[in-house]
């Protein structure tokens, strides 16, 4: 998919005019093959050219943003179908869908719920991002209950309606807010197109099959509408891995572009809602850019959310808080002092523990490059050495007046060479987090 | 417009591992395509689920984890019985925890007269593991090895720095063998190919890539298995080994699977919360390769077993 310098020299005007500030045509090309530089800087280009390298630099599967402002969720642009070959880009939407036949006030008691479900975990909100309104019945309702959840909830909104008048109705009243249309087939996509071209909303293309789903799409395009997510509707588990699996290689692999966009998951097992958490969890680590379910329980929003955090995690950077000290409730020159690593998983669980044991103290992370305790230990980042060099560096000894440091459990070993090399007194605390709140207690 | 489908084609194959004698031994591994991708090539053994029981009453256990076992925690062949007969286990897990020096310190002999036991009271597969202290197993794990002799057992766990005497004991007792490594790909190939130099054919090693549950560093074993079965597909025999997730251990020590709601209202019941953390741990790492998951909540294995005989139903059990 990438052209060559060369195959760009060949759209250039080659007057080596340096108007882009390259000596010739061909330095100038060579940048642009390695997006260094804007084609833009060349005022010569032709349509034609403009065209063939906008499409050549195009990402193979295309960036999709669902609403507006902070909350907006942005899908695809993915770049590989393994995170650990680079990482997985952008975190895949969670949603939930509320049907329009509910009364006002069961909608406003599930959108209060489904608005109270965010969750911090090591210094991250984890919310869901999209709530999808559902037609069961008349125009009307479906409007009405559009506008009343627009009303009550900042989220992200879809709109899952074949009623071209009541989708009509529905984005005169929110498509400021940049909804996701729910959905376009092979039956009504002729008529509908019109309506996303003029709201200029992002859309669901449904088909059952890959071949279906081109031939919309590729219809789509043609029309200039690319705000695209693929459905390939109902089916069984295995073949939506499958599925789902296709349309990221074809993407990848083969610039497929009436296939470079991300997919749509619609998961609901109202029966068993263990089921429909076990294979939603299944469709976040498998390519769905967004996962929509129909339970809204904490505990299945709240693992959901957790997977996607694991799964999108980028592989390379551990997530790291800042090496300093910090100061956990009212503390004063006596409180506590423990040390821990900088890696996050590691200093939020300290951290809660030590809330939990109401214990005004200190926490010192010290910098291990985002290990865990034995993982730091092990790579020599966490050692009698460091840890004395990070209780120097960070003035520690300004802010209480004792000597006494608390140091994780399983580097209990490290206890005597530690205290020869920082003058403190070591304590040698519970190996697992868990203990510091009867540990601090009974200090 | 038609659309030609990428199918990948593998060289390699994960060795087929057969656990247990007569009627109820159970094979898995054997396939030379990547989880759930039935029209690329062969998934021929699904994944089974085997239940965790330990010789000690397990004291840090949540309440709603020994709920299920009420009544026999105190009694490992009572417990064991429960996990067959109610619960219909397909593979027991035995920890010797017992064995420890700080947690007992049992005699040897004595733990292996207990395999014995079970060997006698259950028919279905064993995983037997040692109590973690290095030297205390080396004593240990030969004779429950020989008490165990032909039954072809599973058994765990060789480390990089302590592999030899397990590894002679399963040899020599016609075992199968856990390699353990920590989260490391180089590490759990090294230690394949020391277990293989020693003699044990590389149909009798499964590896244990050191998971970590849903929240606390799961992506990171995620990420070891997917790239160790993509090498082992592509050829690399010493990592064409199926994979064993400790799944229970993990997910139970998870603050979201242990909290009651008094502690954490904003995360609402624990008995849900705590089922579906391990449920979805094990979950998540089907989708990476893991070909037995040793489990602990009943309620737990009921969604995963129902997860995996709905996606593999056109493979025969």
């Amino acid at each position: 998919m990438g052209l060559s310098g060369l195959d760009i020299y060949k759209l250039l005007p080659k007057t080596n005019c340096r108007e882009c500030g390259f000596v010739t045509c061909l330095a100038f090309a060579m940048q642009l093959a390695k997006r260094q530089v804007s084609s833009e800087k060349c005022p010569y280009l032709s349509d034609e050219a403009k065209r063939t390298l906008e499409s050549a630099s195009r990402p193979p599967i295309k960036l999709i943003t669902i609403g507006e402002g902070d909350g907006k969720l942005e899908i695809g642009n993915e770049t590989v179908m393994f995170r650990h070959e680079e990482k997985f880009h952008h975190p895949c939407g969670l949603g939930f869908i509320i049907e329009d036949n509910l009364g006002d006030k069961e909608i406003s008691e599930t959108i209060k719920k489904i608005n109270a479900l965010n969750f911090e975990r090591v210094g991250c909100m984890l919310r869901p991002d999209l709530i999808a309104i559902r037609q069961n019945g008349n125009t009307d309702r479906f409007v009405q209950a559009v506008k009343a959840v627009r009303e009550q909830t900042s989220m992200n909104l879809m709109l899952m309606s074949k009623d071209f008048k009541a989708q009509q109705e529905a984005l005169k009243l929110v498509s400021s807010a940049r909804p996701l249309v729910y959905c376009l087939d092979k039956d009504n996509y002729q008529e509908f197109s019109s309506l996303i071209s003029e709201f200029k909303v992002p859309v669901v293309v449904c088909a059952q099959d890959l071949s279906g789903l081109s031939e919309i799409t590729q219809n789509l395009i043609n029309q200039g509408i690319e705000d695209i997510v693929l459905d390939t509707g109902k089916k069984a588990t295995t073949e939506k891995i499958w599925e789902m699996t296709q349309i990221r290689r074809l993407s990848l692999f083969r610039s497929q572009r009436s296939l470079g966009f991300p997919s749509l998951v619609i998961v609901e097992n109202r029966a068993d809602p263990f089921q429909e958490t076990l294979t939603a969890i299944t469709y976040i680590a498998k390519y769905a850019g967004i996962v929509l379910i129909s339970g809204n329980e904490t505990w299945e929003a709240l693992a959901l959310l957790t997977l996607r955090q694991n799964i999108y995690t980028d592989p390379q950077k551990p997530l790291c808080v800042e090496p300093k000290i910090y100061p956990v409730g009212n503390v004063n020159n006596n409180s506590p002092v423990l040390i821990t690593t900088n890696f996050s998983l590691t200093y939020y669980t300290v951290l809660g523990e030590v809330e939990a044991s109401k214990v005004p103290s200190y926490i010192v992370a010290s910098d291990t490059e985002g290990m865990s305790v034995l993982t730091a230990w092990a790579a020599e980042k966490f050692t009698a050495e460091t840890i004395a060099a990070t209780l120097d560096k960070c003035n520690i000894k300004d802010s209480v007046s004792h000597r006494r440091l608390i140091i994780p459990g399983y580097v209990a070993v490290l206890s005597g060479e530690l205290e020869e090399r920082s003058g403190w007194q070591i304590i040698v605390g519970p190996k697992e987090a868990s203990g510091i709140p009867s540990f601090l207690k009974n200090l | 417009m038609g659309i030609e489908l990428i199918y990948q084609k593998w060289s390699g194959k994960i060795n087929e591992v057969t656990i247990g004698s007569e009627s109820k031994a159970v094979k898995i591994g054997g396939q030379n395509s990547l989880p759930f991708l039935f029209k690329e090539g062969g998934l021929p053994n699904r994944p089974r689920i085997a239940f965790e029981i330990w010789d000690v009453p397990p004291q840090d256990w949540p309440d709603e984890l020994r709920r299920p076992y009420g009544g026999v925690l105190e009694d490992v062949i009572k417990w064991a019985e429960r996990c067959q007969e109610e619960y219909k286990a397909e593979i027991i897990c035995v920890r010797l925890l017992g064995a420890h020096p700080d947690l007992g310190n049992k005699p040897s002999a004595e733990e292996a007269r207990l395999v014995e036991l079970l060997l006698q009271k259950v028919a279905v597969p064993l995983i037997i593991l040692g109590c973690g202290d290095d030297q205390k197993d080396n004593e240990l794990m030969p004779v429950c090895c020989q008490a165990a002799r032909g039954k072809r057992c599973l058994v765990g766990s060789a480390v990089q720095d302590n592999y030899r005497t397990l590894t002679a004991a399963v040899l020599a007792d016609g075992h199968n063998i856990i390699a353990e490594s920590p989260i490391d790909i180089n590490i759990a190939k090294q230690l394949n190919i020391l277990i293989s130099d020693m003699g044990l054919a590389q149909d009798r090693i499964v590896i244990n890539p050191t998971v970590g549950a849903l929240g606390y560093g799961l992506e990171y074993a995620y990420s070891i298995m997917e790239r160790a079965r993509l090498a082992a597909l592509s050829g690399d025999k010493m990592l064409a080994m199926p994979f064993i997730c400790f799944v229970g251990q993990e997910s139970w020590r998870a603050k979201e699977a242990k909290a009651l709601e008094t502690e954490f209202p904003q995360w609402g019941p624990q008995r849900e919360r705590g089922i579906i953390w391990e449920a979805a741990t094990a979950v998540a790492f089907l989708q990476s390769g893991a070909d037995i998951l040793v489990m602990r909540h009943p309620e737990s294995v009921n969604c995963v077993r129902d997860y995996i005989n709905v996606n593999y139903q056109d493979v025969d059990s």
